[in-house]
């Protein structure tokens, strides 16, 4: 397929839609990182096997997509025309599907999602709480398109953005409507994508790049890996439709190295992409020349931040330098450069399709469109969620999330990443947005939620964000070396019970430093989890300190294992399952813990049904 | 350091130093102009000869007005038009203070360090030393690349782990034994030959304080070591 005008590809398209039967069956199984892991691969071989076995190959389509979303459910599969959600698959369910589903137009209900609230089965995909109250503008098509397939991509419309753009605007029409959209940078900094645009288009120099950012570093964040294993195309569009409005003819896409699905189908979408004349010279006919090379990341969380992912592009060690010049002045190869992310590129076609009037719409007064969140930790729906910006974290966290596992208490909820902050149960109604995150101290980052329960400990959570950052610090610049490792002793030391009061006073001046002088934003935002755990939980960590008790009974050095003589029966599990030895006493009477022996492994906690074994 | 590229070379700018408006050159670094109006400020990893490496963060000042300050690396930093730059506000002292106090319980040993906290009135030291002899400000590793042109050392490891060494660990065939390496080491140098404090913290030779900053959240002049204003005539030697 060559396509080598703007009408050419309408003919195209209306070709391939002529050419596929919209009610002809298509089983839809995700392929998903979350879905992988639950043998989704094998789920999918077993429907190809049973429907040859039934002599329907030519009848019934199955297709491997991108991350549906719904990863607590997996492996998931959507039976098209129907839209029918099955859940929880495994290979013996195949052949009722087809037997049923397919060949009988029956649902199989034991496969069929429950809404337990309404307290009845769910049919299709739409009525399933977790995805009704999304509004899913990127990740809705991954299960609409097989990813390794170009036609799939433009039958939905694909490129039909690139058309638009190519097939009569201006270059500073394409930035106009960005900058009009309002869209902001969806990888960290929330910088507004056109402003952005505009400087790197006004930068001089003949030679420029664009560039898309899809290192995810961010642990437990798989957002831009499920776009681009699942919808690769719509990056390239977008990226294609940036070179053309801020002048540039060459690109690179810099993936994590621990994503080889999204490199593979990076690199084959580039591949059909080219084939088709949608890359490389004379773009759709219009004259214009633009390509694009993929690069594996460096391997470090740092190698994420812009300057970092530049000098590791040249070759260089990914370290951070000074940006008091700009990378849209002086970027790669020290020429204007325009950094996205993957996220924020696939944005772009959706704003050229339906106008910028439209996309500003969705969201709030300053973040505009949707934004997506892996939302993991103690939450019952783990996956990944689309929302309009705005929604607040209770409509994320139980609504769409299903609320907090075996009825425990909402405790804290961490966004935007190892350098977010915890917002606290008393903020839950906070609407999300790049604004008003940073007002409480935390911020959007590139969408991680993770959803913390009563049983956590706010200090231990931030000892660990904390050594996270430390460890995956570059280590160039002191403020951030010297500083998380620091606050990392200090922070260890609460947690252990040698903490002293003045500990704070000395985090709080490590955290100014930490944000004030540090040279990249890894050291600048590193505080964030230290300073809002300390505003919104400082009584645990006064607990910890005066009182060397750890209220959530998380620190072991903290807590101590007793045996309420009330409560034991003498059923002596406990003492059969001390490792240590430390549980005496005779059948039926109550037992005795010796707190010297005790090595606090919390067996006993568990084993006992009488719930005799107190923490403290 | 070129900057600017809208004003042609030999133009001046004018920016607000502490207050004064006065000429600076486009292409200079701002930490070129500070000095070049005789204003000290600590600096650690840089070096007249060598590329701005703005790691140590020592050289940090205030710029802009209003609410929307912040602060910057001189030595790395333009200068443009207009540029409002306070280079001892509070802000700035607390920080220079606090990121030599890291420094200083990474390295306790080393001369240069003791002097500059005597000289910016480090009074304690609150973290445990850890008695290291490098600092990582890699003046070495440029000293060795750019004034050698041996390339014989550089940066190792990652975060906490990161150190100076040769390729692969091994004894280098580039490096000529020129010594320059330990010429610009902050660290190597021996620590001073007077009474030795047995705390961290000598701060034998000045310590004088200067209490304008509280006050008025700037430092009112620049005399080194702060002398007369508040302390009696008994406390200057
Ligand atoms: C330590 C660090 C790690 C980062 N990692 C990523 C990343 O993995 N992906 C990403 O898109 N942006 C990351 N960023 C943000 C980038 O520096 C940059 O702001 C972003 O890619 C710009 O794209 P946007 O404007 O579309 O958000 C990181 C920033 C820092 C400071
Ligand atoms: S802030 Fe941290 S990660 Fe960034 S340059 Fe400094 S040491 Fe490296
Ligand atoms: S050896 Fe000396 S000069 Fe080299 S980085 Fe360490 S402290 Fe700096
Ligand atoms: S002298 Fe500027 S950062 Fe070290």
């Amino acid at each position: 397929m060559k396509v080598t005008s703007v009408n050419e590809l309408e003919a195209i398209r209306s070709e391939i839609l002529a050419g596929k039967d919209q009610d002809k069956p298509c089983i839809a199984v995700c392929g998903g990182p979350g879905c992988l892991a639950n043998q989704c691969l094998e789920v999918r071989d077993a429907f190809v096997n049973e429907i040859a076995a039934k002599g329907l190959t030519d009848k019934v389509d199955v297709r491997t997509t991108g991350c549906h979303g719904f990863c607590e459910c997996g492996p998931i599969a959507l039976i098209y025309p129907q839209e029918i959600f099955y859940q929880g698959l495994s290979i013996d369910d195949i052949p009722e599907i087809i037997e049923e589903t397919i060949i009988n137009n029956k649902t199989v209900d034991r496969l069929l999602y429950t809404d337990d609230e309404a307290g009845q089965l769910v049919e299709t995909e739409g009525e399933v709480p977790f995805y009704k109250q999304q509004m899913r503008l990127i990740l809705g098509n991954n299960s609409k398109i097989d990813p390794h397939s170009i036609e799939d991509y433009i039958a939905i419309g694909g490129y039909s953005a690139l058309a638009k753009v190519l097939g009569g605007m201006q270059p500073m029409d394409v930035v106009d409507e960005i900058k009009n959209s309002g869209i902001r940078g969806r990888g960290g900094g929330g910088f507004p994508t056109g402003r952005k645009w505009e400087s790197t288009r006004n930068a001089e120099g003949d030679i420029k790049y664009v560039i898309c950012n899809a290192d995810e570093g961010d642990p437990g964040a798989f957002m831009d890996r499920s776009i681009l294993e699942g919808n690769p195309h719509s990056v390239l569009e977008g990226m294609i439709i940036g070179a053309y409005a801020i002048g540039s003819n060459e690109g690179y896409v810099y993936v994590r190295n621990e994503y080889p699905l999204a490199l593979k189908n990076i690199n084959l979408a580039i591949k059909q992409a080219r084939e088709a004349g949608l890359l490389g010279d004379n773009i759709l006919g219009s004259g214009f020349n633009f390509d694009l090379k993929v690069n594996r990341g460096g391997g470090a969380f740092v190698c994420g931040e812009s300057t970092a992912l530049m000098a590791s592009l040249e070759g260089k060690p990914g370290e951070p330098r000074a940006k008091y010049i700009h990378t849209s002045d002086k970027g790669l190869w020290d020429r204007p450069s325009n950094l996205n992310n993957v996220e924020t590129w696939a944005n772009i076609p959706l704003i050229i399709n339906n106008g910028a009037d439209w996309y500003s719409a969705i969201g709030t007064e300053s973040s505009k469109g949707t934004k997506v969140f892996s939302l993991v930790g103690k939450i019952n729906n783990t996956g990944l969620v689309e929302v309009p910006m705005g929604m607040t974290l209770r409509e994320i966290i139980f609504d769409i999330g299903g609320g907090i596992p075996d009825n425990k208490a909402f405790k804290a909820v961490q966004t935007g990443g190892p350098s977010g902050g915890c917002i606290p149960e008393s903020l839950i109604d906070l609407p999300v947005d790049y604004d008003r995150l940073t007002e409480v101290g935390s911020m959007m980052g590139s969408g991680g939620m993770i959803v913390m329960d009563e049983d956590t400990c706010m200090v231990d959570v931030a000892r660990y964000f904390i050594n996270f950052l430390m460890e995956e610090s570059c280590g160039k610049c002191v403020p951030c070396r010297e500083g998380l490792l620091r606050m990392g002793e200090i922070l260890t030391d609460i947690t252990e019970g040698r903490g002293r009061m003045e500990d704070l006073d000395l985090i709080q001046d490590l955290s100014e430093v930490l944000r004030d002088a540090s040279l990249c934003g890894l050291g600048q935002t590193a505080p964030n989890p230290v300073m809002s755990t300390l505003k919104y939980f400082r009584n645990e960590y006064e607990a910890h300190i005066k009182d060397h008790k750890c209220p959530a009974g998380v620190c072991t050095e903290l807590i101590t294992y007793s045996i309420d003589a009330g409560n034991c029966t003498g059923c002596g599990l406990c003492l059969k399952k001390c490792p240590a030895e430390a549980i005496t006493g005779e059948t039926k009477q109550p037992h005795v813990l010796d707190a010297g022996k005790c090595i606090k492994c919390g067996i006993c906690y568990d084993v006992c049904k009488f719930d005799a074994v107190r923490k403290e | 350091m070129s900057q600017n590229s809208q004003t042609p070379r030999g133009e001046m700018v004018k920016i607000m130093l502490n207050g004064a408006e006065v000429q600076a050159d486009p292409y200079w670094s701002l930490l070129e102009v500070i000095q070049f109006y005789g204003i000290d400020i600590p600096t650690l990893c840089h070096d007249e000869g060598l590329t701005p490496y703005g790691v140590c963060r020592l050289c940090v000042v205030e710029i802009g007005s209003g609410d929307k300050t912040k602060l910057v690396a001189s030595c790395m930093h333009p200068v443009w038009e207009g540029l409002e730059v306070r280079t001892h506000s509070n802000r700035v002292i607390k920080t220079r203070k606090t990121i030599l106090e890291l420094l200083i319980a990474r390295c306790p040993s080393s001369k240069k360090l003791q002097d500059m906290a005597a000289l910016l009135e480090l009074k304690e030291v609150r973290f445990e030393p850890l008695n290291d002899d490098c600092i990582l400000c890699g003046l070495c590793v440029r000293m060795c690349e750019e004034q050698m042109v041996a390339k014989a050392i550089g940066f190792a490891g990652r975060g906490t782990d990161r150190y100076i060494t040769t390729p692969f660990d091994m004894n280098s065939e580039e490096c000529r034994k020129c010594g320059a390496c330990m010429y610009i080491c902050p660290v190597c140098e021996l620590r001073c030959q007077g009474p030795q404090a047995d705390t961290v913290l000598c701060s034998g030779c000045i310590n004088t304080e200067p209490v304008c900053a509280p006050d008025y959240g700037d430092a009112m002049c620049f005399m080194v070591p702060c002398l007369s204003c508040v302390k009696g005539p008994e406390d200057v030697k």
